[in-house]
């Protein structure tokens, strides 16, 4: 918090003392700690109660949809784990749908592939909600749920190194399938994980749903119904803890969804305790999904069998003059997907990311669109903390569970 | 309840003539072009009588040479199912023609939510939102001149964000 104005204009003169009191005007961010990045929230005070809260967004960005008007849709890959880098595989998968539903090549996608994007799928939904939880309670004053979520989000930056080498961004599947096979230790380490998770999970749900603090500090606390929730646009667990079961992964089911056996928790009171809720069990139904996945994790192609798409296997590029060639040409020119357009959706951690590209027939994307749910998400605060104390603005901030990477793109 | 679209075009077409000018299904998507001047009665009637309750986005397009009209801007809107197979999305497509500031209505009465949307279009493309509640610039500083996703963007050009922060300076914000 800087700088501390006056601002007359607002002046209110009492109708029985004729004290004339007027409002506060109060910066919060953009180097805050609790504005998970780089936000800004204007916040009219009246004492300590919110009249009006204004986001200013804008600090993060970096202008990826225009830079992806430059490159081939491959090279686009990395830029979208700058968006959502808490959740970088669900970024990158979602973005990897799409080009693939642009090339009309969905069907070609070998089981093995599918089946191990939504393993990291569902990872990455875990890894997102564990920060979203664990910040969200840190924010609050709860400083162990928060190291107890860290701890189990280092496991899985453990498994996503062994598939793809980095850690937090991944850029790791490739369109038409996955670049590489998966590593040896891959099943082990996720069965391995599965087993200790649920641990984890029972700890954080000790330390934080019946405690007494943690639920007076979410509890009726920035409260939206599902009317306001739908007419916002506002996605994922923000809208389902609002009472509205709405899940891409069920709606428009993507990567096989529909053959999982999970549900989509939902609770209705519409406030901070109710997202923390929904996040939480979201994340025993991704444990549900990984474990179905696992179990039936066929062997076979992991990669399509697309010659003008996918690369060459390496040895191949370096004994053949023909995969060479093809090498080549990919790399420089990139696929020509035929002109046409096309929206994929996905279900992030954070609600519903959406993909619209078009195609003019070049190597290139002519346009393309991300619509971030962090993005549309943000615009309930104003609802949520006005007539609320400055304190809540903290729980709504965090229940939200927004990310500036993504909303500033 | 699934939609029929063709129903649906029909119902626009008998309460707007000629609003629903195209349709197009490529992909599995539904397109509809319609018309620009009517695009506010046409989201609103696709809310209230069609259940279209969820804008799902809002962005639009510049097609500099490639078309006319230049702009287009381009609604998801999707409807909530009972169950869950019964989701639809359709696409609305507008044409905006090239002027000075390109214009076009608002939605933010229709769905709240195309606030910040709506937004980030005039932002990156300079169209006018007009009825739009507080149509301002949203990603980019405020004083930021070009709309850097216009096909005619310079992206070589270093000097709209040098002039914006040499006034920030000037003006000294404390």
């Amino acid at each position: 918090m800087e700088r501390v104005e006056f601002v007359t204009e607002d002046s209110v003169v009492d109708p029985i003392t004729g004290l004339k009191s007027e409002t506060m005007m109060l910066n919060m961010g953009p180097q805050h700690p609790a504005t998970h990045g780089v936000l800004r929230v204007v916040l009219h005070l009246d004492g300590e109660v919110i009249v009006k809260a204004v986001p200013h967004i804008g600090y993060l960005h970096r202008g990826i949809e225009k830079l992806c008007e430059h490159i081939t849709y491959q090279q686009c890959l990395p830029y979208t784990d700058r968006m959502d880098y808490l959740a970088s595989i669900c970024n990158n998968i979602g973005f990897v749908l799409a080009v693939e539903k642009l090339l009309g090549v969905q069907d070609a996608i070998p089981e093995r592939a599918k089946t191990a994007e939504v393993i990291l799928f569902e990872l990455g939904r875990i890894e997102s909600h564990l920060v979203g939880i664990g910040t969200n309670a840190l924010d609050l004053g709860a400083m162990s749920a928060f190291l107890y979520c860290f701890k189990e989000r280092e496991r899985i930056y453990e498994i996503l190194e062994t598939v793809c080498g980095a850690r937090l961004t991944t850029s790791y599947p490739r369109v038409g399938g996955l670049p590489l096979d998966l590593p040896d230790d891959f099943e082990e380490k996720v069965r391995n994980f599965l087993k200790v998770f649920p641990k984890t999970l029972y700890e954080v749900d000790k330390l934080l749903t019946r405690n007494r603090i943690w639920i007076d500090r979410t509890k009726d606390v920035a409260y939206i119904n599902a009317e306001d929730a739908i007419d916002l646009g506002l996605t994922g667990p923000t809208l389902r803890g609002s009472g509205v079961p709405y899940d891409v992964r069920k709606a428009t089911p993507y990567l096989g969804y529909e053959n999982y056996d999970f549900e989509i928790p939902v609770a209705t009171e519409g406030d901070a305790y109710a997202r923390y809720l929904c996040r939480f069990e979201e994340m025993n139904q991704s444990l549900r999904i990984i474990r179905q996945a696992i179990d039936n994790l066929p062997d076979g192609p992991y990669a399509a069998d697309l010659p003008d798409v996918v690369l060459p296997e390496k040895k191949l590029t370096y004994t053949k003059m023909e995969s060479l060639i093809r090498h080549f040409v990919l790399v420089y020119e990139g696929f020509k997907p035929e002109p046409g357009e096309v929206q994929h959706a996905v279900e992030n951690p954070k609600g519903e990311l959406s993909y619209y590209l078009i195609s003019d027939g070049s190597g290139k994307p002519y346009r393309m669109r991300v619509r971030g749910p962090s993005f549309v998400n943000m615009q309930a605060l104003s609802k949520m903390v006005e007539g609320s104390l400055i304190a809540d603005v903290i729980a709504a901030i965090g229940s939200l569970d927004i990310v500036l990477g993504e909303i500033d793109r | 309840m699934s939609l029929d679209i063709d129903s649906l075009i029909s119902a626009l077409n008998e309460e707007f003539p000629g609003s629903v000018t195209e349709k197009l299904k490529w992909r599995g998507e539904t397109t509809l072009v319609v018309d620009k001047d009517r695009i506010r009665a046409i989201c609103a009637r696709l809310r209230e009588s069609h259940g279209f309750a969820f804008l799902a986005d809002l962005t639009a397009v510049d097609y500099l040479t490639v078309r006319s009209p230049r702009y287009e801007v381009v609604y998801h809107v999707h409807r909530f199912g009972e169950e869950y197979d019964e989701n639809v999305r359709i696409r609305l497509k507008a044409g905006v023609e090239d002027a000075d500031s390109p214009e076009i209505d608002s939605v933010v009465p229709v769905w709240s939510g195309a606030d910040w949307l709506e937004r980030e279009v005039y932002d990156m493309f300079g169209i006018v939102f007009s009825g739009h509640p507080d149509l301002r610039r949203i990603l980019m500083p405020e004083d930021y001149e070009p709309f850097p996703l216009r096909k005619d963007f310079d992206v070589r050009d270093r000097e709209a964000s040098k002039r914006s922060f040499q006034r920030a300076l000037e003006e000294g914000d404390d």
